[in-house]
């Protein structure tokens, strides 16, 4: 069988302790790469955005981005670290075509940052901490497209094509210890922590921490063991899961493989597996025969970094509120309910709201949009809310509400054209004349026209029968596409059944 | 040597400023000087095709009234292992052949900029592992003293070209000795200054923490002469030095009024007894010191017990960062490939197989090992502290003296292919000229005369603390007027004739 | 003597991406081997007390401005390019089919 069975959720963790840990990758947002001053950019021609050293160019030598430097301190504060009074860059020695130099610069045995914990909220409002073990600095490594094959997988292609503008974008990588005790809130605690960084890297501002681009990656570890068992099971570390909810799907999943097969009487094998997102199974990943010795050394190229004590100061006082202190502020500052702030807290969307509100949206228009239409349309395409649509688009959205220029009908319209790519919400009402007619004159063309087609309504309305003039609202809205503002037509109507 | 070859590069310069000789006339004369013997020599690999109109580019310069660097129009061959827009670089690798860089090294970017006529690419044994320049992937280069003997290596077609007046100035890398060497068995000058002095930026790197790129000349003061154009801080290499050096010409000169040798404190390391080297060798040595002290230097004996540990640590560290500085060669964005059928990976395996030599496989293999889980410790991490050691070594002796001296290399010349076979044997050449990269120092090779022995060069090393390459400048320039003054001309006038034309 | 073996070179041979022949590893078994015997000595005096140097010049804090600099072209960056689509290197299939 090519799968194995799913052992059910609620048995899986009667017979099994789950144990998790994360290792998640964040892209910051410098704007230039890690060891190279090409630009840190997103979406560019292939192979535009380099400087010698990010192709591995013979005689080419690295250089450290103060930036990056100053954004990793930043970040192993926030995540209650400390910071190394001295750091280093170590190679770690592998060969794949992705890999401009066939090693990754990275941190070995002296990360920037270490030992630390972060609060990470569940949907109940309980709090889990997370041990932090370390948090460090690396480079990114290129993208492959491979060709050939089924579906772009590296499986049955017959070549790959390498763009090395990602190599060199500078990178922090957080590793969790282990996890225990997350029992069968594990898959939740998943989304949660991973949700927690993304808030986290998004208040600092040093990552745009978009998942969809990669700005965020999460490598979930999981592994099962009996119940009153010491001895941890073999772990699997599922690779590059690139959204919340796949996170915690994944998890779950793990979970539920992993128990299957121990209750069949097998083995689990330590491995590396991917996350396939439409059938939301996890399979074996690629085979890694230097996975265990990849040789890794002090950096020669490169000097220890040692942040004076004065920096780390600067940049503590610099952070901001604790993911926790900041919840509590937000919810009382917008007046919500419970339930109204856990909506938009488990959404992954606090950050979107509070940027929508800046940007000058009610907090309630603020919760009504993403909790609503834009969770809806996220859900039926199966992607991440904060990647649909910017805050700034939606509160401009609601600003054309708020002015009359779209009734809350045309505002979805108008949203699924910004989602779609067709440009900012004013140049949608634009391009796709979605606007209200706030012109009396059209509308009174339109209801003569409708009272002359269908006189026994209008002399039912004559005769003080108001609500029949529904039939020549609708008619009206049908002959204005729906673009006009409903109540201001039944004014209208009953002004010129009375004069005709 | 007479003509315009024959001129040091200081000399060369001079006519060049006023206008006696033009950059052209020089430049061709040169370039004639390679056409007449590089058959013979084999220094080059490569011969500049715009090394004219880049002369005549300086002549027009200077006849337009244009301030030009003290070198400007002097011609200059340059090491292969350093990149350059205009000429292909292999540093002596199949691997690399054909390869054409989109940015200059720094010191070729400096060295153009100070006017200086790049001539070609000189030999050297592939990716600098070697002594002697027979690991060139092109065939090796010979001594000009003695066609059938190695050039010294790795830099043996830098130090070749300057022996053999092919080129007055020439660049090279160091790495364990690869200047310094083949200036002793070319009866040159060769200089590796402190690491960090001279930007690595652009140089195909071997080992990151141990490589230094410096002048390969005829004498103190032109090596002097170019260390001022080549030096000084790079922001694009991390590991560069922001110090603000003085001038070494400027060294040189005060140097050669022998005033630096009163008083002067030179060490000789107890742990290199005479035993050690050949006997015309180190007769050569005790004479250069005996000279010395005549003038008024104090010899003093001191430690350096770790020493013999040193051929040992390089020969982890080497290898082991020289591992993963070739990872790069994988026929994915530049370079051979070797198409063969199967994945990528059989593809990269079956390129590294063809286009790396022998010595480099050899190598990579040994520091892939070395760097090896469960051996890391044992090798590379002892490795790293017998490079403290040895450093202590030199805060010690430094304590007591101004500079350290000692042969150069433990014997003349070899014959081509006569240690080819004995990986071991070779390595164990580099045994005085290693603790100074080990360690960062910067260590000078002047020629000291003839071995009696064989009527081959020897050169004497002098080795001064970190940042102190201004005094290796003096105390050689010192000696150096010494013993020419004594030979009546210098070292090279009795190097047999090449192509006819002395 | 030190341990080595045909497997290892073998396996060095692998980590390194070189394809030795049987030559080649037979060869290199004996030369590593001389070798090793003869650099291990390192560890006689690379004693628990000694700090490794990893720098021979001692620096730290060298750091960049975060401010965007030269790039190379689409063309130079793709001047050596043993094989490309125009735009992208190009490298043969990197799982063999049985994967
Ligand atoms: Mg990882
Ligand atoms: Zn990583």
């Amino acid at each position: 069988m090519a799968t194995p069975d799913l052992m059910d959720f609620e048995t899986a963790l009667e017979l099994f302790e789950p144990v998790l840990g994360f290792e998640v990758h964040v892209e910051l947002n410098t704007k230039t790469k890690m060891f190279s001053a090409a630009p840190n950019s997103f979406g560019r021609e292939p192979n535009t955005d380099l400087a010698p050293v990010d192709l591995g160019l013979p005689g080419s030598m690295p250089v450290v981005n103060e930036q990056a430097i100053r954004y990793s301190i930043s970040l192993g504060l926030a995540l209650g670290c400390s910071i190394a009074p001295s750091s280093r860059f170590a190679r770690k020695n592998y060969f794949y075509p992705d890999l401009g130099k066939n090693y990754q610069i990275s941190q070995y045995d002296e990360p920037i940052a270490f030992e630390g914990s972060v609060e990470v909220e569940l949907g109940d409002g309980s709090i889990v901490t997370i041990p932090i073990e370390r948090a460090h600095m690396e480079e990114d490594a290129g993208k492959l497209t491979h060709v050939g094959g089924s579906t772009g997988r590296i499986q049955g292609a017959s070549s790959s094509l390498v763009d090395y503008n990602r190599a060199g974008v500078p990178l922090v990588e957080i590793v969790t210890k282990p996890i225990f005790g997350a029992e069968h809130r594990a898959p939740e605690l998943a989304a949660a922590y991973v949700r927690t960084i993304r808030d986290i890297v998004i208040a600092l501002g040093i990552s745009d921490a978009k998942m969809e681009r990669g700005n965020l990656r999460c490598d979930a570890n999981v592994s099962i063991r009996p119940r009153g068992q010491e001895k941890l099971g073999t772990r699997t570390e599922t690779k590059n899961v690139n959204s919340m909810r796949s996170v915690e799907r994944a998890v779950k999943y793990e979970i539920q493989r992993q128990a299957a097969i121990l209750a069949a009487g097998g083995t689990i094998t330590q491995e590396t597996r991917n996350w396939h997102e439409e059938t939301g199974r996890t399979s074996p990943g690629r085979p890694k025969s230097d996975a265990d010795d990849y040789r890794y050394f002090p950096e020669p190229d490169l000097l220890p970094v040692v942040p004076a004590p004065e920096l780390i100061e600067e940049l503590r006082a610099a952070l901001p509120e604790p993911p926790a202190v900041r919840r509590r502020r937000l919810k009382a500052e917008w007046g919500f309910t419970d339930l109204e702030f856990q909506d938009v807290a488990n959404g992954g969307i606090l950050a979107e709201v509070e940027a929508t509100i800046a940007a000058g949206a009610s907090p309630a228009a603020a919760r009504k949009w993403w909790t609503g239409e834009i969770a809806r349309l996220a859900n039926a395409a199966e992607r991440e809310a904060s990647d649909l649509v910017s805050p700034a688009d939606v509160a401009a959205l609601q600003a054309l509400v708020d002015a009359g220029t779209l009734t809350d009908k045309l505002a979805r319209q108008v949203l699924e054209g910004v989602i779609a790519g067709e440009g900012t919400p004013q140049q949608v009402v634009d391009a796709r004349g979605l606007a209200v007619v706030s012109d009396d004159g059209a509308l009174i063309a339109a209801i003569d026209e409708a009272l002359l087609a269908q006189p026994d309504v209008l002399a039912k309305i004559r005769d003080g029968k108001v609500q029949a003039a529904g039939a020549i609202i609708g008619a009206v809205m049908k002959a204005m596409r729906g673009q006009a503002d409903a109540a201001r037509v039944r004014e209208l109507i009953l002004e010129r059944a009375a004069a005709q | 040597m007479s003509g315009l070859i024959g001129l040091t590069a200081a000399e060369l310069a001079t006519k060049l400023a006023s206008g006696e000789v033009s950059s052209v006339e020089a430049t061709r004369a040169h370039l004639d000087r390679i056409a007449e013997v590089d058959a013979e020599v084999h220094a080059f690999l490569h011969v500049s095709d715009h090394a004219l109109e880049v002369a005549a580019d300086i002549d027009r310069r200077r006849a337009a009234g244009e301030a030009l660097g003290v070198l400007a129009g002097v011609p200059l061959a340059i090491k292969d292992v350093l990149v350059t827009t205009d000429m292909p670089s292999t540093s002596g690798s199949r691997i690399l052949e054909g390869y054409l860089s989109p940015f200059d090294a720094t010191v070729v970017a400096r060295s153009r900029a100070a006017g200086l006529v790049p001539l070609g690419n000189t030999n050297m044994d592939e990716f600098a592992m070697g002594s002697s320049t027979e690991h060139s992937a092109y065939g090796p280069t010979h001594n000009p003293w003695d066609l059938d003997r190695i050039p010294g290596g790795s830099g043996g077609g830098s130090a070749a070209a300057v022996a053999a007046f092919e080129a007055p100035l020439a660049l090279g890398s160091d790495t364990g000795g690869s200047i310094r060497q083949p200036a002793h068995v070319t009866g040159t000058v060769g200089v590796k200054p402190t690491y960090g002095a001279v930007s690595r930026y652009g140089a195909i790197a071997l080992a990151s923490s141990l490589d230094q790129i410096g002048p390969v000349t005829r004498t103190v003061l032109d090596a002097g002469l170019l260390h001022d154009v080549i030096g000084g801080h790079d922001h694009n290499d991390s590991t560069s030095l922001t110090d603000l050096w003085p001038s070494f010409a400027e060294a040189a000169r005060e140097g050669a009024t022998g005033d630096v040798l009163k008083g002067l404190r030179i060490g000789v390391v107890r742990q290199l007894p005479d035993s050690g080297f050949q006997p015309g060798v180190s007769a050569s040595f005790h004479a250069a010191l005996a000279e010395m002290a005549a003038h008024g230097a104090e010899i003093v004996e001191v430690d350096a017990p770790h020493f013999e540990y040193g051929v040992a640590a390089y020969y982890l560290i080497l290898p082991a960062e020289a591992s993963s500085n070739l990872a790069k060669f994988d026929s994915v964005r530049f370079g051979m490939r070797v198409p063969v059928d199967g994945t990528v990976e059989d593809v990269m395996s079956a390129t590294r197989d063809a286009g790396f030599g022998p010595e480099v496989k050899r190598r990579i293999i040994l520091g892939t090992y070395a760097l090896s889980a469960g051996y890391y410790d044992a090798y590379y991490g002892s490795a790293q502290k017998v490079r403290t050691l040895i450093q202590r070594d030199f805060d010690a002796a430094f304590a007591q003296v101004d500079v350290i001296a000692t042969p150069t290399a433990p014997t003349t010349a070899f014959r081509l292919g006569e240690k080819i076979d004995d990986p071991l044997q070779m390595y164990l050449n580099d045994v005085t000229t290693i603790p100074a990269n080990l360690a960062g120092v910067p260590g000078i090779s002047i020629p000291s005369g003839l071995s009696a022995d064989d009527a081959l060069p020897v050169g004497i090393q002098f080795l001064a603390p970190v940042r102190e390459d201004a005094r290796l400048y003096r105390v050689g320039a010192a000696l150096e007027a010494l013993l020419v003054d004594s030979w009546g001309a210098p070292l090279l006038a009795k190097a047999p004739v090449l192509g006819g034309t002395r | 003597m030190s341990e080595f073996t045909p497997e290892l070179v073998r396996h060095l041979g692998v980590l390194s991406r070189i394809r030795l022949s049987d030559e080649e590893v037979e060869r290199l078994t004996g030369e590593l081997d001389a070798i090793v015997d003869n650099i291990a000595k390192v560890s006689e005096v690379a004693t628990a007390d000694v700090p490794a140097t990893s720098h021979p010049v001692p620096l730290q804090n060298v750091f960049r401005p975060d401010v965007v600099g030269d790039t190379l072209t689409a063309e130079q960056a793709l001047q050596n390019a043993p094989d490309s689509d125009g735009v992208r290197f190009r490298v043969t299939a990197i799982l063999g089919e049985e994967q």
